[in-house]
């Protein structure tokens, strides 16, 4: 707790230091950050529920692994891509 | 878990020995690709000269590159165990999401890049070459993977030769 005091504490002191112009680049750099951070996580949550029901569809029909695993990779794409336009975003705010 | 039941199969030591359709299927996209690529690096050299084209080139050869590598691993780990397969491809997740952030971070500053069609291309071309795949895409339990190019038609019996 101590630690984090502190630590707020000096980002305080820094923030103060700063001109507008480098608070609100500052600012901008950390949002950029938060949001790619979070556009990762809905895919991240999306491709855990996809391969976790692949692997239980798999295991109560072998027979069906070929079709299931085709689905499942197809499906872990398509979400990836929200990760990516995600990223793409975060790029383009941050450095474009 | 432990049981009695001799019916009972671990997840653990379930896999799969077939042949593996993501294999097919990024084989199939790759060919998509090279078949977009020239499209997609021509737009850009006309809106944002040579170093369009090159960054164009460089977001597709990332998109590939990342279909591949994650086809790989669901093929090479289904082989070993499910749960691997399901450990590898979350953990794959993270990992290939940040080889394609270091690869877009350090060639950003470089003379030859153009973030914007650099990113554009990657997007573009994810969901693109995922959109034109579904055309090809076989569910069935006898095509697994990819559609069968020639289907033979199926015999029609006569009835009147009964």
């Amino acid at each position: 707790m101590e630690a984090l005091t502190r630590i707020a504490h000096a980002s305080i002191r820094v923030a103060a230091e700063l001109t507008p112009a480098e608070a609100k680049a500052n600012a901008a750099a950390q949002m950029a950050g938060l949001a790619y951070g979070l556009a990762a996580i809905g895919p991240g949550i999306g491709i855990g529920m996809i391969f976790g029901k692949a692997i239980e569809a798999m295991a109560r029909q072998p027979e069906s692994a070929g079709m299931v695993r085709t689905t499942m990779f197809l499906g872990v794409a398509f979400t990836e891509a929200l990760a990516l336009i995600g990223f793409v975003a975060f790029i383009l705010l941050k450095f474009a | 878990m432990k049981t009695d039941d001799p019916q009972y199969v671990s997840i653990l030591s379930m896999n799969d020995q077939g042949p593996a359709p993501e294999a097919a299927i990024v084989r199939d996209i790759i060919k998509h690709g090279s078949i977009v690529a020239p499209i997609l690096i021509g737009a850009s050299a006309v809106f944002w000269g040579v170093n369009g084209a090159w960054s164009s080139a460089y977001g597709v050869a990332l998109v590939l590159g990342n279909f591949a590598f994650a086809a790989w691993m669901v093929s090479y780990t289904a082989r070993i165990s499910y749960a691997l397969m399901m450990g590898a491809t979350l953990f794959g997740y993270i990992f290939r999401l940040a080889v394609i952030a270091a690869a877009v971070f350090f060639v950003r500053n470089q003379s030859w890049v153009e973030l914007v069609p650099l990113c554009m291309t990657i997007v573009i071309t994810h969901v693109g070459l995922l959109f034109w795949e579904m055309r090809y895409i076989s569910l069935s339990l006898a095509f697994p993977g990819l559609k069968p190019k020639h289907v033979a038609s199926p015999t029609v019996q006569d009835s009147t030769s009964n």
